[in-house]
């Protein structure tokens, strides 16, 4: 426990350090939050677009539609916020820089996770949000604590489904420098493809979405839930609460994976 | 004899490389980066490990850093095993990086360190009185309060070796430290790494490729080549091994062809000043000074000693040449 505690604190200051870094140029941070507030805004004008056209989508309706994408969104936006410097992960691996990782006295995924706070990513948080508010006001739900409970606890399992993800595909390089694409593929991809019902997809897909990268359990399920709906797939009602033990089965497969990868560094210029 | 803290026992890294053979193949060489090495080094002691680019110095640093894995054979550091311990000996090592940047590159120099502090856990008292001695050794406050990105090299080699001091390491793990410094700073890292060990019995190892670093600093040299040690042993014994020869430079009064005098030979002319090569154990300088006199009359004369440059470059030339023989060993006693 107090390990902890110990953690969460020099998480905190090493947060601070990067907001004291990142405020040094006032004007650039602000330029860079309006920046990918305006392309964030951009990605949601598209996905307006594109439902003023289609009113339906499966058995879905535009308001819930971007309940799914609110949800998705903003877990996959606070994740970024948290953790979207491993973007650059693979270069660190490439360069050796990983290295000075190996030699502090902190867990490496500690080390890593915690190696950034990009502030600016802030912009993109807004926009998940109004999405989000957007599609509540929007559909009719019968509101209990449930399903209030249900949504809160999809935002904390999509961040914890969505690093998991994260952590487990750069692992790839550890062994390839070409990594990042396929990397790519699986958070990115995986973002997109959680902002959607996952009935519209054919079945080989849906059950590579739901149990191989469990994207479908960080909006899919629990909006089912909120909404009441019926799972036109047929899992019983249970799917919806069992999010949070998915996401943990995730991140230790995740820590899993991590160790190993370690294990294999080779660190450049041996 | 002092304990060990650094023990190495037929370690062993062999790196896979791939190169691409044309189209899809690609054809898979074995590299023996460390091929069984055994040393031990003593605390206390000063041991400087130098060979040539690729011959398995880093990979050395990396294993007994718990960087790297060996592949086979026994690591002991500080009584840890690196790869298996490796977060308990991060608090016992202190390793800094000549050309990689451990501080935080946007930040003041002062706030790495107050992070270092919280990431190694070191009590406030020891982090107070340690950062108070490193500000006076290394005249850090005229630059304390400059984000590290600001930094000359000089300065930022002083703010890389004062974080990797802060916790009080037990052994310092050094990586080129001098590389791309002017004389002063030079000057400066060597004195404080002297002062260090003398003053808290620090442990040090480091790799250079700068054997001034070398002939100041270390009491044991350690050569490595190809993944094997092919000299160990202090400076003075190197130096009476492979440099068996030392040179009389005589000014004579007048040019002359070169001269011919028993245990001497020529090794360069230039003009009035010639270059007389003899050997230690057979000539005494003396003799052989005589014996020119005798020949032409002398204005000036000076002794030069090996050069550790040059008889380093024979050593690696000799490694290079041995195909299959072992390696050849001496230890200190």
């Amino acid at each position: 426990m107090a390990e902890i505690l110990d953690g969460a604190a020099l998480y905190l200051r090493l947060v601070r350090a990067r907001l004291r870094a990142q405020l040094q140029y006032r004007s650039s941070f602000v330029l860079d939050v309006i920046g990918t507030f305006v392309i964030s805004f951009l990605d949601f004008v598209v996905i307006l677009i594109i439902f003023t056209n289609v009113p339906q989508l499966g058995s879905w309706s535009v308001a819930e539609v971007a309940l799914l994408y609110g949800i998705s969104c903003l877990a996959f936006a606070l994740t970024d916020l948290v953790i979207g410097h491993l973007d650059l992960f693979p270069q660190t691996i490439r360069d050796g820089t990983f290295d000075l990782v190996l030699v502090r006295p902190r867990p490496t995924l500690f080390m890593v996770l915690t190696a950034d706070f990009q502030i600016r990513r802030l912009g993109r948080i807004s926009q998940a949000a109004v999405v989000l508010v957007y599609a509540l006001a929007n559909v009719s739900i019968d509101w209990t604590s449930e399903r209030a409970l249900v949504l809160a606890g999809a935002l904390v399992t999509g961040v914890l489904i969505f690093i998991a993800i994260w952590v487990t595909v750069i692992c790839i390089a550890f062994w390839t420098v070409e990594g990042r694409e396929v990397a790519n593929a699986f958070t990115y991809g995986g973002v997109t493809l959680a902002q959607y019902p996952i009935d519209i997809y054919d079945r080989w897909m849906r059950s590579f979405f739901a149990y191989v990268v469990p994207v479908a359990f960080v909006a899919y399920y629990p909006a089912l839930f909120i909404l009441g709906k019926r799972d036109p797939l047929g899992l019983p009602t249970w799917a919806s609460f069992i999010s949070p033990f998915v996401a943990l089965g995730a991140a230790l497969v995740a820590l899993s994976v991590w160790r190993w990868a370690v294990r294999h560094y080779r660190s450049a210029g041996g | 004899m002092r304990a060990s803290v650094i023990e190495l026992e037929h370690v062993r890294k062999d790196f896979t490389l791939h190169r691409s053979a044309g189209g899809l193949r690609r054809e898979r060489t074995v590299v023996h980066a460390v091929d069984d090495i055994t040393f031990k080094v003593e605390q206390g002691a000063i041991l400087g490990y130098i060979g040539p680019n690729g011959a398995g110095k880093s990979t050395t640093v990396k294993m007994l850093t718990g960087i790297l894995v060996p592949m086979s054979g026994r690591i002991r550091v500080a009584g840890l095993e690196p790869s298996r311990q490796r977060i308990q000996l991060a608090r016992k090592i202190g390793v800094m990086f000549g050309q990689r940047v451990q501080l935080w590159w946007d930040l003041p120099l002062i706030e790495s360190f107050e992070l270092l502090r919280h990431i190694y856990r070191v009590p406030a008292e020891r982090y107070k009185a340690n950062l108070q001695e490193l500000r006076e050794v290394l005249e850090l406050d005229p630059f304390l309060r400059t984000p590290v990105r600001q930094l000359s090299l000089g300065q930022r080699i002083r703010g890389e070796l004062t974080g990797a001091m802060l916790h009080d390491p037990e052994i310092l793990f050094l990586d080129e430290p001098t590389i791309g410094l002017d004389v002063v700073a030079r000057q400066r890292v060597r004195e404080f790494l002297v002062r260090a060990n003398r003053e808290r019995g620090l442990t040090v190892l480091l790799t250079t490729h700068d054997l001034g670093d070398i002939e100041r600093l270390s009491s044991r040299i350690l050569i490595i080549d190809h993944g094997r040690i092919v000299y160990d042993g202090d400076i003075d014994a190197l130096k009476e091994r492979y440099g068996k020869e030392r040179i009389l430079v005589v000014d004579l009064v007048e040019p002359a062809p070169p001269l011919r005098v028993d245990g001497g030979r020529v090794v360069k002319v230039e003009g009035p000043r010639q270059w007389i090569a003899f050997e230690r154990a057979r000539t005494s300088a003396a003799d052989l000074t005589a014996a020119v006199a005798a020949h032409a009359p002398l204005r000036d004369l000076a002794i030069e000693e090996p050069d550790i440059e040059d008889v380093v470059r024979r050593i690696y030339a000799e490694g290079a040449k041995r195909v299959t023989g072992s390696a050849e060993r001496s230890s200190t006693a």
